[in-house]
């Protein structure tokens, strides 16, 4: 034990450490020492020293071939065509999503069963099988027409001319994903508690009311890391469609290195592109979360954690910030 | 406590109701006049809650009809004598008149305290929104809660949150309110504040008021009429006296000795 009597607060009432030996004057804690976590950063450093080193040295990468074509025209126009293929697909999943969820959880056997037939139908086909599926509609159809039973015809068009790579691509992606985004707006649904929409009613608000103002904002919470997690995958998933030859950033690669070989490099380059996407939509996903979550006590957001690795105290300070302003700016 | 209008007054006749094959609501029928209170007692699963969800029709009614003041509640008298349903739309119109507070409070969790009281005012009333939030201040004042304005639900507690729930019901200037165990979910040291504002509503005799209840003591002093219920019926009605006083019937004496307060 280490010597008592150093003058301390509790001087007047003190008693003898000898006669109360629970009482331990003032000592100072030496912290826990983490020796394991040395040895373990250390490998760390030994292996991505080693994978700089051979990132710099080894000439096959081609780094001169990946920055001649990180900028160059094709590749940014890939690039827009992906980003364009993602939004549009995600809208138009979206839209379906919302429909498809509102059929699921309707009353009538009947939206229910189709809505439930259209989910199990395009989860459980390729998108590569869908996307060529569509792109040769006209093989099927060869011609589109609306009219009137035994009447005139309204309207009608060659199937050739209606499916381009880019329609089909768009149609082959966007009714995939309405399948999967239903589901995840249909958890998001179901996880508001039903008392939320019976307060509604009570203030007299109709169904369509109660869903906007009441059930959707809740829903959202639930809905919107899911659904970042799906942009994402959209945003690689479109690299799907060069198998029906649209020029979007993987095809716009292929097309320069069945030319000069240099696969890899502009594999790299498609790569850094796709990354930097990626990383971009995580920070909005971040954001998003943490507008949804407001009123809420359980943060933070799963990206907000993977930004806090890197930049505790920065990402902490924001994060505090921002829950401190919304909530001030609800007032 | 007198009658104010005569459009507050509830009359209930021969409403059943049930949850799959169980019949919980089997004939029920009660009149609750202008501005009066109204408790309701009973075991639970007697059927006092879904009573009070028929009135606005949170439950289907399967037969009997529901008035509050000359109004049909969820149908519509046609000329050949036929009821027919109301659209929910128009069932919505009707639910503005009548205020709810439930057990859980359900407070909206996405909006502060003041939005909550703010936010149907505008969307169902369509009131202005400074309009709305000037009323919405004048009832977290009313329920001791101006401080509170800015706090979400969770931040507020269980007594506080009800309190908000009863800001909001009051927000549509309904003509009854319908008190669904108010008390049940509180810890017993904040159930008295919110007894208190319900107090206080009632002492205004504004607002025809129903609650179901298991305070003892809060139907004693603010009933008007208390009602007991059992297996789907009502057993016995009357004033406070002639319900709870020494003339009970044993089924009440028994019921209110054993548990409730």
């Amino acid at each position: 034990m280490p010597s008592s009597q150093k003058p301390s607060g509790s001087s007047a009432t003190s008693t003898p450490a000898t006669s109360d030996t629970f009482r331990v004057p003032d000592v100072v804690t030496v912290p826990l020492r983490h020796r394991g976590r040395w040895a373990g950063y250390a490998v760390i450093v030994l292996l991505l020293g080693a994978l700089a080193h051979s990132l710099i040295t080894n000439e096959r990468f081609g780094w001169d071939v990946v920055f001649t074509y990180l900028f160059s025209e094709t590749i940014l126009n890939g690039l827009w065509m992906t980003l364009f293929l993602t939004v549009v697909a995600m809208v138009i999943g979206l839209a379906i999503g919302i429909l498809l969820a509102s059929m699921r959880v309707s009353h009538s056997r009947i939206f229910r069963g189709v809505a439930g037939v259209y989910i199990w139908f395009f989860r459980g086909t390729p998108i590569l099988v869908q996307l060529v599926f569509w792109y040769n509609l006209a093989y099927l159809y060869p011609e589109l027409s609306i009219a009137i039973p035994g009447g005139p015809t309204l309207w009608s068009a060659n199937v050739n001319d209606v499916i381009t790579p880019l329609s089909a691509a768009i149609l082959g992606l966007g009714l995939n994903e309405g399948a999967y985004l239903s589901e995840i707006v249909r958890a998001g649904i179901l996880a508001v508690p039903r008392g939320q929409s019976e307060a509604a009613a009570s203030l007299g608000m109709t169904r369509t009311e109660s869903f906007r103002q009441i059930v959707l904002p809740q829903a959202m919470r639930v809905i919107v890391p899911p659904t970042g997690n799906e942009t994402i995958g959209m945003l690689k998933m479109t690299s799907m469609v060069s198998v029906i030859a649209l020029a979007d950033l993987m095809y716009s690669a292929q097309t320069i290195y069945a030319r000069n070989f240099q696969t890899i490099p502009l594999l790299i380059c498609v790569s850094i592109w796709y990354l930097f996407l990626t990383s971009l939509l995580s920070w909005g996903q971040g954001h998003l979360e943490r507008y949804f979550g407001r009123g809420s006590t359980s943060m933070p957001a799963a990206t907000e954690r993977v930004f806090a690795l890197r930049l505790p105290r920065r990402s902490d300070a924001a994060a505090t910030t921002t829950t401190a302003g919304s909530r001030e700016d609800q007032a | 406590m007198t009658a104010t209008h005569d459009r507050h007054a509830v009359h209930i006749r021969d409403v059943a109701a049930s949850y799959g094959p169980t019949r919980v609501l089997d004939g029920v029928s009660l009149d609750v006049p202008a501005g009066t209170v109204t408790v309701l007692l009973g075991p639970s699963g007697s059927g006092k809650s879904t009573l009070l969800r028929t009135i606005n029709r949170l439950v289907p009614v399967e037969h009997g009809t529901i008035w509050l003041g000359d109004e049909l509640i969820g149908h519509r008298r046609m000329t050949d004598g036929r009821f027919h349903e109301l659209t929910d739309r128009e069932l919505c119109r009707q639910r503005r008149h009548i205020g709810m507070v439930f057990q859980d409070f359900n407070l909206f969790p996405h909006m502060t305290a003041l939005e909550n009281v703010v936010r149907a005012q505008v969307v169902v009333a369509k009131k202005s929104r400074s309009a709305a939030v000037e009323r919405g201040r004048e009832l977290l004042a009313r329920v001791g809660l101006e401080d509170k304005a800015a706090a979400y639900p969770a931040q507020l507690s269980g007594g506080q949150q009800q309190r908000v729930a009863i800001a909001r019901a009051l927000a549509m200037d309904p003509s009854l309110v319908l008190f669904d165990e108010p008390t049940s979910a509180l810890d017993p040291e904040l159930v008295g504040e919110v007894l208190t504002v319900m107090r206080d509503l009632a002492d205004e005799g504004e607002t025809t008021m129903i609650v179901v209840t298991h305070e003892i003591g809060f139907a004693r002093d603010v009933a008007d009429q208390v009602v007991f219920m059992e297996a789907g019926r009502i057993v016995a009605a009357g004033s406070v006296d002639e319900i709870l006083g020494s003339g009970a019937s044993e089924r009440v004496q028994a019921f209110v000795a054993g548990g409730a307060r």
